[in-house]
């Protein structure tokens, strides 16, 4: 008997001193296929390429080797369901769905499963109030930070007075191009400005009737919620209406380098919002190019590097590992649990020096996300598209949003999610 | 051998017409019945009732409530979709307080009813959408064929409008979006994300069941053999004294009926949240359609075969493809486009009549056997 427990002693001991590492695993809810492809293939393989690199440049996160599911979902809401059932058996850590649809579904199951999801620049926006969402994240920025960037944008261009001015806004007619409707509309009586809606149903290959509207209306601004082959239909139809391209003004989804370069020259001086840098001018494309390019490593077909969709794919994945540091440290412990994931999202904290040694020097703003406030500061850019010279410029700084009308509505929106679901507002 | 009727004697008119005649039919399906109630829920995970039992049990009402119009009366409806956005929406209604404003003094007054427990809510959207589809089922009164089939995909694209626009129907959420609060049934959560697999699974069954049954003995009773009647000959039935007013709004109604159920189901039980252009756009009247089609039109056996078909054979080709081979995502879903879809042309040319009529062929040559001559 006493033999037995000394053997039980020692294994446990034994087994307590070199447990065997299991990995961690990022699933990755990717669509190569269907109409939103061509956005979807950027991401996705960005976010697959960091993680190669942090394995074979650093062998994994603190030692503990990534292992990344990918699972198609074709940005279709049955089909994420069935891979977040499939791989959440895995020990996934975190899910970044990049479907605003798949979220809205994910949100109450990552709550009961105690498995964060993180946003980047989409989803739920009144998701940034922690103390309702507990495990949903959408730093660094958001929808509503997006409109308020267009209007802060259009404010800037003309001198601070956008009184009697006509914005349009063409959106992808579902609850992603929904979302920063009642922002605009706040922001419309702010500054006194008319809001024009038009929805395109999907997939958005069909705008014809839209642009006849713009045309005929004439909007002084167009700005634009949409994505996949909307995106380049609705520059094309804008650049067939003969609309000045600077005066339409997109969102981060819809301002890629795919939906831009169908369109040609005409394209040229069309704007778009982004939370990131852009290009492959940063150290940390050497490392790549030694590690994972190179090496013959790359996600898909390993031709989208430097795009703007494949460094937003590269920016969620980095600021995911730099989470999964946090939490390790936090936790004091190499194989991390979702719901210390969570911890570790939540405490991140990204400043210019992390950026810098990340190998991407001034890429993203700086933030700091908190139990009260898990959208980050909302600091937002604007880009504008050279033709000729077939890139992005940076034309602003990163500049701040209009909290006080986005802090109202992300309160008023999260208030009634919380009563509707009978969750108790509160900082863990 | 063991499969045939010699020897098994009826004797009273009620054994004689049950819906199994052959003794080994019955065993096979009261085997069948008891591995769905009581063995099924024990071994079920979260995975296997999300992406396999519910999707394939709440396509099944959907692909019989279709076969009911197409496949028994005879009317072509590509309307499935907006019909069960009409179930899923009136599900979201009714669960979550239907309510109605009328003006009283300087403002609107909200009337509300409180909600209702889920399962009236699920029935409840397949009556608000049996009358919705007896609506939309009026041209198919004048007009027959792809005429009709027309009529009712304006159907669907007008009701997908609908609750993209009305603002009362998803309760005025900013994004559009319904989704399912948390329900339950004596105790235990049917929607919301703390769900056991097994609860939500016999909610669904139990539908399944219920309304299997009932179809089956409507399609064999009176208004099966009217609504027959007016597939097979319209004028010829009007003449012997079907009214196919009735018969073919009944058809209609019913439809409809099963198909709001399985509306509601899929938005509740399954999705949890939806948007009705992506969920209950016209793909989804097309999957349906191909169920009926490739199930066996007329046979309830085989709109189950048909949903069994649609619904597994991608997960199915996915694991395997993915899972064991492990093929990039992207050329195994594209695979997976072409091999579905080359199976179904490689069906219907080799068996026209679908899966049923395979079933009844083996059936039959299982009869004779093992002495086929």
């Amino acid at each position: 008997m006493k033999m037995r427990t000394l053997t039980a002693a020692t294994m446990a001991v034994v087994m307590g001193v070199s447990p065997a590492l299991a990995d961690m695993v990022f699933p990755s809810l990717s669509y190569r296929t269907g109409p939103y492809a061509a956005n979807g293939i950027p991401f996705a393989d960005g976010y697959e390429d960091y993680f190669t690199l942090m394995n074979e440049r650093d062998g994994g996160i603190g030692g503990v080797p990534i292992k990344v599911i990918e699972c198609e979902t074709g940005y279709n809401t049955e089909k994420g369901v069935e891979c977040y059932e499939s791989t959440k058996g895995e020990g996934a850590l975190v899910y970044q769905p990049l479907s605003t649809g798949i979220t809205y579904q994910l949100i109450p199951k990552s709550a009961a499963d105690g498995i964060p999801l993180h946003t980047m620049g989409y989803g739920r926006t009144s998701a940034a109030n922690g103390k309702v969402f507990n495990t949903v994240f959408n730093y660094p920025a958001n929808y509503w930070n997006g409109a308020s960037a267009v209007v802060n944008h259009l404010l800037d261009i003309n001198d601070g007075d956008i009184k009697g001015k006509t914005l349009a806004l063409v959106y992808h007619n579902s609850a992603y191009g929904k979302e920063p409707i009642r922002t605009l509309e706040e922001l419309a009586k702010k500054h006194d400005f008319e809001l024009t809606l038009l929805p395109v149903d999907h997939p958005g290959q069909e705008q014809k009737s839209q642009w006849l509207q713009i045309r005929r209306e004439k909007p002084d601004y167009v700005t634009m919620w949409g994505w996949g082959v909307m995106n380049a239909t609705a520059i094309q139809e804008a650049a067939n209406i003969r609309y000045p391209m600077e005066n339409f003004i997109g969102v981060w989804w819809s301002g890629s380098e795919n939906d831009v370069k169908p369109v040609g020259e005409k394209a040229n001086g069309y704007k778009a919002l982004n939370f990131h840098g852009v290009g492959d001018d940063y150290p940390l494309y050497d490392d790549l190019k030694k590690y994972v390019y190179d090496a013959g490593k790359a996600a898909g077909a390993g031709d989208q590097k430097g795009t703007v969709l494949y460094n937003r794919g590269m920016y969620a994945a980095m600021l995911a590992v730099e989470a999964a540091k946090n939490a390790q440290e936090i936790h004091d412990t190499k194989e991390i649990t979702p719901q210390q994931m969570r911890d570790g999202m939540e405490a991140l904290v990204v400043t210019q020096a992390t950026m810098k040694k990340l190998g991407m020097p001034n890429f993203g703003p700086t933030f700091k996300v908190s139990c009260e406030n898990h959208g980050g500061p909302g600091l937002v850019t604007v880009n504008q598209w050279d033709a000729k010279a077939g890139e992005w410029n940076q034309i602003t700084s990163y500049g701040e949003s209009d909290m006080e009308v986005i802090g109202d509505l992300i309160a008023e929106d999260s208030s009634a999610f919380a009563k509707e679901n009978k969750i108790k507002e509160a900082c863990s | 051998m063991l499969y045939r009727e010699v020897g098994d004697f009826k004797t009273t008119y009620q054994a004689d017409g049950q819906t199994f005649p052959i003794a080994f039919d019955r065993y096979r399906y009261y085997a069948v019945m008891l591995f769905a109630f009581a063995i099924v829920p024990f071994l079920l995970n979260d995975y296997w009732v999300k992406a396999i039992a519910l999707p394939f049990l709440i396509y099944s009402i959907a692909a019989i409530g279709l076969n009911i119009l197409i496949g028994y009366c005879g009317q072509v409806s590509l309307g499935t979709g907006g019909f069960m956005a009409v179930g899923a929406y009136s599900c979201y209604k009714f669960m979550t307080g239907f309510d109605i404003y009328i003006p009283g003094g300087e403002e609107w007054v909200r009337y509300a009813l409180p909600p209702l427990n889920i399962f009236f809510s699920v029935i409840l959207g397949g009556v608000m959408t049996a009358l919705v589809g007896i609506l939309f089922g009026l041209p198919s009164l004048r007009i027959k064929g792809f005429y009709l089939a027309v009529a009712t995909l304006a159907a669907q694209f007008f009701l997908v409008w609908v609750f993209n626009k009305w603002e009362w129907s998803f309760n005025y959420s900013a994004s559009g979006q319904i989704t399912a609060p948390e329900r339950f049934l004596f105790g235990h959560a049917i929607t919301g994300p703390n769900t056991e697999p097994w609860a939500t699974y016999l909610f669904c069954l139990v539908f399944v069941t219920i309304l299997a049954i009932v179809a089956r003995n409507l399609t064999r009773g009176h208004l099966g053999r009217s609504w027959m009647s007016i597939r097979d000959m319209d004028i010829a039935a009007e003449i012997i004294g079907v009214n196919p007013l009735k018969a073919k709004l009944t058809a209609f109604g019913i439809s409809s009926f099963y198909i709001g159920i399985a509306g509601a189901l899929l938005f509740s039980v399954y999705l949890g949240a939806v948007e009705v252009g992506e969920v209950f756009g016209i793909q989804k009247s097309f999957l349906v359609l191909f169920m009926v089609i490739i199930g066996g039109l007329g046979s309830i056996f085989g709109s189950f075969a048909g949903a069994a078909f649609m619904v597994l054979l991608p997960v199915l080709l996915k694991n395997v493809l993915v899972g064991q081979l492990g093929w990039a995502t992207d050329i195994a879903a594209h695979l997976e486009f072409v091999i579905v879809g080359a199976l179904i042309v490689i069906f219907l040319i080799l068996e026209p009549h679908g899966l049923a009529q395979l079933w009844r062929i083996i059936k039959e040559k299982l009869r004779l056997w093992p002495f086929p001559h």
